[in-house]
């Protein structure tokens, strides 16, 4: 079944339906209707999901989607044009251009925390670059499945855009295929799988994976708002968000006060009963939720710790004085759960986020431009927020991916467009100026080595030190000259 | 080579890296200055060695392995402040106005670059050229198939260049395969098809990004009104230059059969005029790698069923075979199999140029597309109806040179590229930053519960790209 779909999506692109721009741009302003048509049905298969609440939705999802297609619709016919690049002496009469070109039939692999924004952004950019996809989005995240399997057939082109659902085995059968894209966002144990499926084609791939964000908070900065924007970040769908902060690094002088802080925003968002409130989400499901409680064993929450099995419920929940070795410090916590560990000062918190994996995002709160600077500076992650969390995910100019083993590979925006494009570099030259190549050819010589090293130089204009004092010194003597001899003239005469 | 001493080698470089030493723009350029003095300061025991391996000649060696380098140096130097530069120019929406945004480019760590044979110098140092601009520290792996490049490169590059930071390990196969275990933060390969494989089923494991610079049978299309002249040039200047062993030479040309009858004059007083009469005494070609590549190369020319019309004539001791032409080659043919590598132009006819793109499209994407055409039109369909790497119209080879161009494969014939700013980015990490104002707290707290629905469409319109808007477009 899943070899079936990829082979009709195959011969679609084969047979050139994808390419016309005006395709393309219909099929994302069909997607784009399916969308804003469709937003109850989503909001109820989220809810039936994970317990999102209905603001969430396009919160998170849906407000970010539509503009990527809006922005996908409306630079389209730019991102798809020749771009011109710099020549030399040899090829200057010549046209030299990159072509972004589509690649052929991608995989696109979803995930279950965010499964629409996480499955339908990575489509934008595979429909605008002109490809075929094969959409599957994760099995976990059943009801938002069933739903998409259902919906897209009816907005999208049927055979191009095929969904396949299923479980491992199915994703199994699929990664056999052969695909000239593979996009995966989910764990990093999988990524592995999926990148030594993809090897056996040479098929190049995009892993979004993730990995413990750290999140930095310098001792003069403004709590208040420090912790609230933490919180929000953290607690937001439940902490099953691939950029959350992961833990917190802080001094001990202020750890207590970072728990004040935290607890009093937890009380104004949620209520004195998180669990009662409708806009706190749940655990996507029993394994995830005995996973994490596994994690709280022998530790004792400062704020929170309450649980119910039957709802999947986890308070929030924030654990301080928690030592490097403990194991919520092992792996992604990926709920929520948000461990304080106290650093001595800066070294020390670049030191301890450096032993670690790189991560997806990393988070510094301070007033101090010197701590930011090297901060940024002295560590690397897949993205960055100063003085805020998640934020640098929602402007689509920036590039979001990973790095190390939180990722390889970058979407949103334009990025998503070149990501599943093939850039191919053309050069068309003329059959005339064939007296310059005449020296490249055999039989060879000195003179006429000489001067293709000349005619090959790049850039065409020499601004080297050396030049720059030749003309310099050139145009003061000419100038002197010029001087001189106007002197000469005038006494003369 | 033993594995031990790798990993003690990667350890150190790593530690290096750790210090942050490759990080500032000084130590890069300082380095890229060594580097461009270890291949001025010795050209001439790079010709020799070049020439010893594969019997290159001068000219070529000069062309297409050292001045390359030297042009890609220059570059990079003359480029490289604005290329480390953070990018600021992208564009912001009204939730994120008072917010500095910008893209970093930072190193990736230790990365491993493993070269070729075919041209031993700059298949290496382009990609440590990228990789040292771009602030990471590298492991070289040269081809032990040209061992005295391989041996010169292992002598030169501790010499000029920071011994914690860049090392040169040498080894066959094995050595490689065990080499491969070990964690690297990118890894460039260029090669074969079936290597490549095996090096990304490595990488899986530590999730390393990889570039793969692999090859493929690249056509040459000649085809509508043409000077034949000229064309029968170009192609025999980029077939037979390092004697066809190069991965974006013309593999075979797809013609009617009235060109083919014209071009075949034409190719003969080509070769003619390059090599002389007797191409084998000419000192301005090559020689083939290896006995078992000469070998390789004899057992397809004798299993073709095309018919041989220039050249054929071969000697097994100094590995030599004649710049050969075909005709009536068939797409079955053991010619049209693997990518030739070598000095043997199989054309194959066709009736339109329909037939010919349909024929290429039945094949694997290649490295290299050419088409020979005085005819736009006939330029544009092949363009708009194939895929390939990279392309070049009424010319060969010549558009690896360009270093504002990419230069990589797609599908089977590789991914990623590199050459001038593209090896930058290949070895680097582009990583979004968004620095937040303190300010618009109030705007703050729309996002934040109890929802509701007055704040929801605040917010949606505070964030909602618009088309043509005074904030929201995106400069380029």
């Amino acid at each position: 079944m899943e070899k079936q779909a990829v082979q009709r999506a195959r011969e679609a692109f084969l047979a050139g339906r994808p390419r016309p721009l005006e395709f393309r741009v219909q099929q994302l302003k069909s997607l784009q209707r399916m969308i804003t048509d469709r937003q109850g049905e989503i909001a109820t298969a989220l809810k039936q999901d994970i317990n999102r609440s209905q603001y969430d939705t396009p919160l998170f999802e849906l407000i970010g989607l539509e503009n990527e297609i809006s922005l996908a619709v409306s630079k389209l016919a730019q991102w798809a044009a020749p771009r011109p690049v710099e020549r030399n002496l040899l090829t200057i009469s010549d046209q030299a251009y990159i072509q972004p070109e589509p690649l052929g039939v991608v995989l696109i692999i979803g995930a279950w925390n965010y499964p629409w924004a996480l499955t339908l952004q990575p489509l934008v950019g595979a429909i605008a670059a002109g490809n075929a996809a094969v959409v599957k989005p994760s099995e976990l995240s059943e009801y938002s499945a069933s739903l998409l399997k259902a919906l897209l057939p009816r907005y999208l082109d049927q055979e191009l855009y095929p969904v396949v659902c299923g479980g491992v085995s199915e994703t199994q059968e699929l990664l056999r295929q052969r695909f000239d894209h593979v996009f995966y966002t989910g764990n990093s144990t999988v990524g592995k799988l999926v990148m030594e499926a993809a090897a056996r084609h040479l098929t190049p791939v995009t892993l979004e994976l993730g990995g413990k964000s750290p999140c930095y908070i310098d001792k003069d900065v403004d709590l208040r708002v420090a912790c609230r924007r933490i919180t929000w970040g953290k607690f937001v769908n439940c902490g099953q968000t691939c950029i959350a902060p992961d833990y917190i690094l802080c001094e001990p002088s202020i750890q207590n006060r970072v728990v004040e802080g935290i607890r009093q925003t937890l009380l104004e968002f949620y209520g004195p009963d998180p669990k009662s409130s409708p806009d706190y989400s749940r655990i996507i499901n029993q394994r995830h939720f005995n996973r994490l409680m596994t994690l709280l064993e022998g530790y004792t929450a400062t704020v929170g710790g309450q649980s119910d099995s039957s709802q999947r419920y986890i308070a929030p929940t924030v654990v301080k004085d928690v030592p490097p070795q403990a194991r919520l410090m092992q792996e992604e916590i990926f709920g929520p759960l948000l461990p304080i560990v106290t650093v001595s000062d800066i070294d020390d918190a670049i030191h301890f986020i450096n032993e670690r994996e790189k991560p997806l995002a990393l988070y510094v709160f301070s007033s101090n431009k010197k701590v930011i600077r090297r901060m940024l500076a002295e560590t690397t992650s897949g993205g960055v927020t100063v003085n805020d969390v998640i934020m640098h995910y929602t402007l689509n100019s920036l590039p979001f991916g990973g790095v190390g083993q939180s990722g390889t590979g970058r979407y949103h925006g334009k990025h998503t467009f070149d990501q599943f494009s093939h850039h191919r570099a053309c050069l068309v030259k003329s059959l005339g100026m064939e007296d310059v190549n005449m020296v490249r050819y055999p039989p060879q010589n000195r003179q006429k080595a000489r001067r293709v090293r000349l005619a090959m130089r790049t850039p065409l204009v020499d601004f080297s030190r050396k030049t720059y004092i030749w003309a310099v010194t050139a145009t003061v003597f000419a100038f002197g000259l010029f001087v001189t001899l106007t002197a000469i003239l005038c006494t003369c005469l | 080579m033993n594995t031990p001493l790798d990993s003690c080698v990667i350890d150190r470089l790593r530690a290096t890296f750790r210090s942050g030493v490759t990080f500032p723009e000084q130590f890069r350029m300082t380095q890229l200055q060594n580097l461009l003095s270890l291949v001025e300061e010795n050209e001439q025991l790079i010709q020799d060695a070049l020439h010893k391996d594969l019997h290159k000649p001068k000219f070529e060696s000069v062309l297409s392995e050292i001045q390359i380098t030297l042009n890609d140096l220059y570059f990079a130097m003359e480029n490289l402040r604005t290329w480390m530069q953070p990018e600021y120019n992208i564009g912001k929406n009204l939730a994120t106005r008072m917010d500095d945004c910008f893209i970093r480019r930072e190193p990736l760590g230790v990365v491993l670059i493993i070269g070729a044979w075919n041209y031993p110098l700059h298949l290496i140092l382009l990609p440590l050229v990228a990789a040292i601009a771009a602030g990471n520290c590298a492991i070289l792996k040269p081809s032990e198939i040209c061992q005295a490049t391989e041996q010169l490169l292992a002598e030169l590059i501790p010499k000029y260049l920071s011994q914690d930071c860049y090392a040169v390990l040498c080894g066959g196969a094995e050595d490689t395969k065990s080499l491969l275990k070990n964690k690297f933060d990118h890894i460039f390969y260029t090669g074969s098809q079936v290597v490549a494989r095996s090096i990304l089923l490595a990488a899986a494991p530590h999730l390393t990004p990889v570039t793969l610079e692999l090859g493929g049978k690249s056509p040459c299309f000649i085809y509508g009104h043409i000077d034949i002249q000229k064309a029968a040039k170009r192609l025999c200047w980029s077939k037979f230059f390092n004697t066809g062993q190069s991965c974006v030479a013309p593999d075979y040309v797809l013609c009617t059969a009235q060109t083919r009858d014209a071009l075949l004059p034409a190719l003969r007083e080509t070769l003619r005029t390059f090599y002389g009469p007797d191409p084998g005494a000419s000192l301005d070609i090559g020689r083939i790698v290896t006995p078992r590549h000469w070998r390789r190369l004899m057992d397809m020319l004798e299993k073709s069923k095309g018919k041989v019309v220039i050249g054929g004539e071969s000697r097994e001791e100094d590995r030599y075979i004649a710049p050969t032409v075909l005709v009536d080659v068939q797409e079955s043919d053991a010619l049209m199999q693997e990518e030739i590598f070598g000095p043997i132009l199989p054309i194959l006819t066709i009736e339109s140029l329909e037939e010919g793109i349909d024929y290429i499209n039945r094949q694997e994407k290649p490295l290299a597309l050419y088409v020979f055409s005085d005819e736009t039109s006939v330029v544009t369909t092949v363009l708009n109806n194939t895929s390939s790497g990279g392309f070049c119209g009424n010319d060969g080879i010549v558009h690896m040179a360009l270093p504002g161009l990419p230069f990589g494969g797609v599908g089977a014939s590789g991914m990623g590229s590199y050459h001038g700013r593209w090896g930058f980015e290949t070895f680097s990490h582009r990583r979004g930053c968004m620095n937040r104002s303190w300010l618009l707290e109030r705007v703050n707290v729309l996002r934040y519960p109890p929802y509701s629905d007055y704040n929801l469409g605040w917010l949606r319109w505070a964030t909602t790209f618009k088309k043509n808007s005074w904030g929201g477009c995106s400069v380029m």
